[in-house]
């Protein structure tokens, strides 16, 4: 359903995306995750045809991103990283508006936004300023499917939102997946990865890997240890002292830590931590999650381009 | 054509939804005009003087009250010796001094010459010349009605007539400057901000892929204040006829033909400085400073051209309030039809063509 091969983009000297190629199944749920400035926003402006391409060509639904560009527009949603609705216009009248420039009405695509529309539907007479987060992502996924897109193009729809509505939003892109949507969404929050059917990693303008969540995460061949103590700020600072542990990132309560040696044993470490008088120490083997594979992928990556 | 109502429609929401639109779009027009129909004015009314009168005989006695009675001049006090003149001056309320010579009418009489000295504060140049000169005219008439019977060996009266404004009102000259102004200011100024705002807040985006083509959201945004420029247009011709007095002599009819021609000429400018400009306050400054100031200065409004320097009178051909002005006055003033006015009709639509042609051209259909 979307094809891209080889697209590169520049902006004068800063090279945004360099020579990216994946392809996205019809009916598919597919992720692209980075952090900011991995280039997920112009690669998704260069599909929606808002942005031209440096270099390579790339297809929606069959048709080039270039030379289409009208057809495209008509039968793809997208729904911007910014909140980019009619603050000064109530929830009924964006979505009438939205409804109209697309030559359709409310009623006759009721079915597609039920689902989403009933939660916001009570405050149809707010305006869509005075709306939380929640609801004013929830208003714009409705304008953005009111005309029944083939595809649907989400530029980080969850930023900036609760932790409840965020959920709430997935579970909502999931249903539109069941009615054969295809959907591209872009995240930075790594967690929300493992609800895509694939992922792609990005960084730097690059794909570092383009898999299903579980692939991405049992490819994955280092051993992982979680450690905590009492004392948070000293151990991760300890544990990235001592010339045994190549990174140590904190994941909430624990710090997981990726040894050099892959014999390391966790009483190695919690012996190491003893000596330096940390209290309460716990040291155990865990699964690596896919934030732990996108961590030593980029780490990688950099050290790849440094000792170029 | 429900996709360009339904585009309509929001762009009209929009505008009743912001007071400061709203405020823009009517309060300023209405406040200006009144502003500059009372307040700014070139007229003399009441001005103060003071008068050192050295005979105080019935000649100079009649003289000082057909000024004063005239209705230009108001009497501060009489001064009692020339020492005064200055310091009356530097107080700042007397506008001018009149100081009548010693046996006035007898010199009169006996020679047929007799002085009088007009002394005006010139701190205000325009104001100074103008006291003096409608001093001047009293003095004069009074001294040709007076020794009419005299028949001097040779005289020549010179009879002025102020043709299209008898009465040298100066808000037949503000009421076509302030609707050029308003107008400009309006179509050219609103458009550029509210198409700007929109790339501002990212909905250009959405707009950009739904399936609006690009003729249709220009006009879109234009065509509602297309709708109340003209509405605006109405409201300072109204006013400046029942409550100013200015006259409209042409037909209306053509009046606010031309006034539709200057809107949408001030429409497509705003159109293109928006495809120039990334922020709405970049539209603002552009229009503020690229349009009003030249409208104001340039445009004949307020300095009439031809008292210009050339490099100015040369810039002013490309302001196009300069034409429309000359096209209301024409009108309104002289009464005159499309033949007296055709090149400068003429000019206003090969402006709005340039314009519409550059807009449409640096319009992007993408974001860069």
């Amino acid at each position: 359903m979307i094809e891209v091969r080889q697209i590169s983009k520049s902006y004068n000297d800063v090279q945004a995306l360099k020579d990216i190629s994946f392809s996205v199944e019809k009916g598919e749920l597919f992720g692209l995750i980075g952090p900011d400035g991995a280039g997920k926003t112009s690669l998704m402006r260069i599909l929606m045809t808002l942005l031209l391409p440096g270099g390579g060509e790339a297809k929606m639904a069959g048709l080039d991103v270039v030379k289409d560009y009208r057809k495209i527009r008509r039968l793809v949603g997208y729904m911007p990283g910014r909140f980019s609705l009619y603050q000064d216009l109530t929830v009924e009248e964006n979505l009438s508006f939205f409804a109209t420039v697309f030559g359709t009405t409310i009623e006759e695509n009721y079915d597609l936004i039920k689902d989403i529309y009933v939660q916001i539907e009570p405050f149809k007479n707010r305006l869509a300023g005075r709306l939380s987060g929640g609801m004013k992502q929830k208003l714009a996924l409705s304008c953005a499917l009111i005309h029944k897109p083939e595809i649907l193009v989400l530029d980080e729809p969850t930023t900036g939102v609760d932790a409840v509505s965020r959920k709430e939003f997935w579970e909502m892109l999931k249903k539109l997946q069941q009615q054969g949507i295809t959907i591209l969404v872009s995240t930075p929050y790594m967690d929300e990865a493992g609800l895509c059917d694939r992922v792609a990693l990005m960084q730097k303008g690059e794909i570092l890997s383009i898999d299903s969540p579980e692939q991405i995460v049992s490819n994955y061949d280092r051993p992982l240890l979680a450690v905590r103590s009492d004392e948070m700020h000293r151990l991760i600072h300890d544990l990235r002292q001592w010339d045994q542990v190549e990174t140590a990132y904190a994941f909430g309560q624990f710090v997981h830590v990726t040894p050099v040696d892959k014999q390391v044993k966790p009483e190695t470490v919690t012996a190491y931590l003893e000596q330096l008088n940390h209290q309460n120490i716990q040291s155990s083997f865990i699964r690596a999650g896919i934030e732990d594979v996108f961590m030593a992928l980029m780490t990688r990556e950099s050290r790849s381009v440094q000792s170029q | 054509m429900d996709r360009f109502l339904g585009f309509v429609k929001k762009e009209f929401f929009h505008i009743f939804r912001d007071r400061r639109t709203m405020i823009i779009l009517f309060g300023i027009p209405i406040m200006q005009l009144m502003l500059f129909g009372t307040v700014i004015t070139n007229e003399i009314k009441d001005a103060r003087i003071a008068i050192y009168d050295q005979s105080k005989d019935e000649v100079t006695q009649e003289i000082t009250a057909k000024l004063l009675s005239s209705g230009y001049f108001l009497l501060d006090r009489n001064l009692e010796s020339a020492k005064d003149i200055e310091g009356i001056f530097k107080q700042g309320r007397v506008k001018e001094v009149l100081v009548f010579g010693r046996d006035f009418s007898r010199k009169l009489k006996r020679e047929g010459k007799a002085n009088v000295h007009i002394i005006a504060d010139a701190s205000d140049p325009n104001l100074g010349k103008m006291l003096a000169s409608y001093t001047t005219g009293i003095i004069n008439d009074y001294i040709f009605k007076q020794m009419g019977d005299l028949h001097l060996p040779m005289q020549i009266e010179p009879e002025v007539r102020m043709v299209y404004n008898e009465g040298l009102k100066s808000v037949y000259m503000f009421v076509p400057g302030i609707m050029a102004m308003i107008l400009m200011l309006i179509s050219a100024m609103m458009t550029s901000i509210s198409i700007t705002r929109e790339k501002e807040l990212g909905t250009m985006e959405i707009l950009l892929v739904s399936p609006l083509r690009p003729a249709q959201i220009i006009l879109g945004k234009v065509m509602p204040y297309l709708v109340l420029s003209i509405i605006n247009a109405l409201v300072i011709l109204g006013i400046g006829h029942f409550i100013f007095g200015v006259p409209i002599k042409g037909s209306w009819v053509l009046l606010m033909g031309e006034s539709i021609l200057f809107i949408m000429m001030a429409l497509s400018l705003g159109i293109m400085i928006s495809s120039l400009a990334k922020t709405q306050m970049v539209a603002m400054f552009i229009s503020l400073i690229a349009l009003m100031l030249p409208t104001i200065l340039l445009s004949g409004f307020i300095f009439s051209i031809e008292n210009m320097p050339l490099p100015l009178q040369v810039v002013s051909h490309i302001i196009p309030p300069r034409w429309f002005i000359v096209i209301l006055r024409n009108i309104m003033l002289k009464g005159v039809g499309l033949a007296y006015v055709w090149k400068e009709t003429l000019i206003l639509v090969f402006m709005s063509a340039v314009f519409v042609t550059v807009a449409v051209k640096k319009f992007k259909t993408r974001l860069e």
